[in-house]
């Protein structure tokens, strides 16, 4: 419930941000316009396109037809594609859920079995190249990994990995054939985004682990003469394990941006290209939406982990 | 995004050191982190790595062997050029041959093993300004760009803005996080409320959008300079949150310990108390933070110059000059194009290395 308010703060800051910069979308279509025709013959059009855009109220109004229309799943409509806004982002909502989502799995995937390897060969080489890997895998910027990525792969293989589809299904409807392609063309931005958050999530894990393993159960338990498999995976690694849950929802941010800047170097039909081009254009009503939209996953995210947590970790109750 | 745990590893040894030395008693808090953190080989090394990068950047002039903005059109797209040693010449260069290639149109360039270009130390240039080493012919020691302009020129003076983006970023973030901090944590009741649903707010944006929106609304007819403190703002304004709250958590379990209340009790003013007993607590976990938020800024600015949304040309920085590397085509022609993203990995690197070490030497649950 705490939610509602929240999320009417950012929808007031969105909004204003987008309408910071000088001039708005039309301005630049007269611009434009002159430069090609040399004359300004259509001011008329612009001035009855600006009226009907309501360009010419005052800020709040225009914020509370926006908002108002929002909530009832009316976005406005793009200056730039003269569609809808609400036609434009779905698709593109839906294929950053799922290199957002993919990026989540493989950070977890990856990051725990190595944070408990390092933890259980604590000062061995093997976890001082981790830990040197980890620091270097924190650092890397993603639209770095990913520029490199692609020339390496142009390289080798000589494919371009630009985009998330063959030319060959680009357009096409799914098949099985298009879904396949996908997946090989999806693995590449999901490791990307990943690899931040692997990195850091793998610091956490073995810090964790190595406090818990200097526990007196853990101690107890080996004295049972319990395997030491059982030890570390049974006793340890479940209560190491926790803290890596709340951090869930600390981590979506990053991979949400993540996601945005590696769209642009790939080429990818996410949210991050088309974010970047009505940023530059003006196009206030479709930039909006997407920093809304960006936002909204980031606060159902967030209580998604804390549903997460208090359903692992029994001990966790909400008031 | 930066969270390692700080394991208290060497801690114990160090300590054991210490008592050994029988001068514990006469060593004092700021000494004795600093002994802890030279322990650390990874941050020292990260340190100094770090202190070299800033002197080349503020010296920029004088290292650098040309002038960042030095064109030269007929010296297009140079690949880097090999530094050979030979005893009556010293350091040398290779001459360029140009030819023009059938195909595209454009000048290659390849060795002209006749000619050599030593190199000379102090060089004196034709505005007489002094270069700490330069040539005579072109040396272009990491290649050029579309406009001739020496690449690794343009990455020192690109360092001069990029890292001290990052310092000037984290400065503005610590005052702003420390003020609000305290006053959240020392006050409490409805200003605490009201600061910490500010920053919940600012944490529920994604911050390359948000960065991405705020860069694009910096006017086009702004000058470098003050593009430059723009970018700054931008990127503290995000930031500042995260140090709030770890301020106004010590701040909170500060202002209820005996040594606050003996304050209290005394008769010291609040401001007494605050920038007495509450904020030097704090400095150790301030400079900490502030260390591992720095490579955060670094990158943020990277990235947003790199979409062009950032830092404008003439002014460059390492952004900026990524961002001619952005497209496929242009790094498979000109592969060393991308070599500025060298320096970016290097310095994020140490500064999250120093960061680290310093977390594990001034960490106040080690001893």
């Amino acid at each position: 419930m705490i939610a509602i308010p929240t999320l009417l703060a950012i929808s007031i800051i969105s909004f204003i941000i987008i309408q910071l910069p000088q001039g708005d979308y039309l301005d630049r279509e007269i611009q434009r316009l002159e430069e090609e025709f040399g004359d300004s013959s259509s001011l008329a059009q612009v001035e009855e396109l600006r009226e009907r855009y309501g360009l010419n109220d005052p800020l709040w109004k225009r914020y509370f037809i926006w908002i108002s229309g929002f909530v009832r799943g009316n976005f406005g409509e793009s200056f730039e594609y003269k569609r809808e806004v609400d036609e434009l982002i779905w698709d593109r909502i839906a294929f950053t859920l799922l290199i957002s989502v993919g990026s989540l799995i493989f950070t977890y995937v990856v990051a725990i079995p190595l944070g408990i390897y390092s933890a259980t060969h604590q000062y061995k080489w093997s976890d001082h190249f981790l830990t040197f890997l980890s620091f270097v895998g924190m650092s890397i910027p993603a639209f770095l990994l990913a520029l490199s990525l692609m020339v390496f792969a142009f390289d080798i293989f000589g494919v371009p990995l630009f985009g998330l589809f063959s030319a060959y299904y680009e357009g096409a409807p799914w098949t099985w054939g298009k879904l396949n392609d996908l997946f090989k063309h999806l693995w590449i931005p999901v490791i990307v985004v990943g690899i931040n958050g692997t990195a850091s999530l793998m610091r956490i894990m073995r810090g964790n682990l190595l406090d818990v393993l200097g526990q007196p159960f853990v101690q107890t338990a080996r004295a049972k003469g319990l395997k030491e498999i059982v030890v570390v995976g049974k006793h340890a690694v479940r209560i190491a394990i926790n803290p890596l849950i709340s951090i869930l929802g600390m981590s979506l941010p990053g991979i949400l941006s993540g996601s945005a800047i590696v769209s642009i170097v790939l080429g990818l039909p996410t949210v991050g290209p088309i974010l970047l081009r009505s940023l530059l254009n003006e196009d206030i009503y479709l930039a909006g939406t997407l920093i809304m939209m960006l936002s909204l996953l980031l606060v159902i995210g967030n209580l998604l982990a804390d549903i997460a947590l208090a359903w692992v970790d029994p001990r966790i109750r909400y008031e | 995004m930066n969270e390692i745990q700080s394991i208290p590893d060497q801690d114990i040894a160090v300590t054991e050191e210490i008592a050994d030395a029988g001068e514990v008693g006469q060593l004092s808090y700021r000494q004795l982190i600093w002994r802890r953190f030279r322990k650390n080989r990874m941050g020292v090394i990260a340190g100094a790595l770090l202190l070299l990068f800033y002197i080349l950047a503020i010296g920029a002039d004088f290292f650098a062997p040309y002038h960042y903005n030095e064109i030269n059109m007929r010296l297009r797209h140079v690949p880097p050029q090999r530094l050979h040693f030979s005893v009556e010449d010293g350091f040398y260069v290779h001459g360029l041959k140009s030819i023009r290639n059938p195909e595209s149109l454009e000048l290659e360039f390849t060795k002209d093993m006749t000619q050599r270009h030593p190199v000379v130390f102090f060089f004196k240039d034709a505005d007489g300004r002094r270069h700490f080493f330069s040539s005579a012919g072109p040396m272009f020691l990491l290649g050029t760009d579309r406009m001739g302009r020496d690449l690794l020129s343009r990455i020192m003076y690109g360092a001069r803005v990029s890292m001290t983006l990052g310092l000037v970023g984290v400065f503005l973030s610590i005052v702003l996080g420390s003020i609000l901090g305290t006053i959240s944590g020392y006050w409490g009741g409805w200003v605490d409320n009201l600061i910490q649903r500010i920053i919940e707010i600012l944490s529920a944006f994604p911050d390359i959008p948000l960065w991405m929106a705020l860069g694009a609304a910096l006017p086009p007819g702004w000058s470098s300079i003050q593009i430059y403190f723009g970018i700054t703002i931008i990127l503290s304004i995000i930031r500042w949150g995260g140090l709030a709250r770890q301020v106004r958590g010590k701040v909170l379990a500060y202002r209820e310990s005996d040594f606050v209340m003996a304050a209290r009790a005394a008769g010291a003013g609040q401001w007494h108390i605050i920038t007495r007993h509450l904020l030097p607590g704090c400095y150790s976990h301030i400079i900490v933070i502030a260390t591992l938020a720095i490579p955060g800024m670094i990158l943020g600015e990277t990235a947003l110059s790199f979409l062009g949304l950032g830092i404008r040309p003439p002014m460059t920085s390492w952004g900026v000059l990524l961002e001619e590397a952005q497209r496929v085509t242009v790094l498979l022609h000109y592969p060393w194009l991308i070599f500025p993203a060298v320096p970016v990995l290097i310095v994020v690197i140490a500064f999250n290395f120093l960061g680290d070490a310093l977390r594990d030497a001034a960490d106040p649950y080690s001893d």
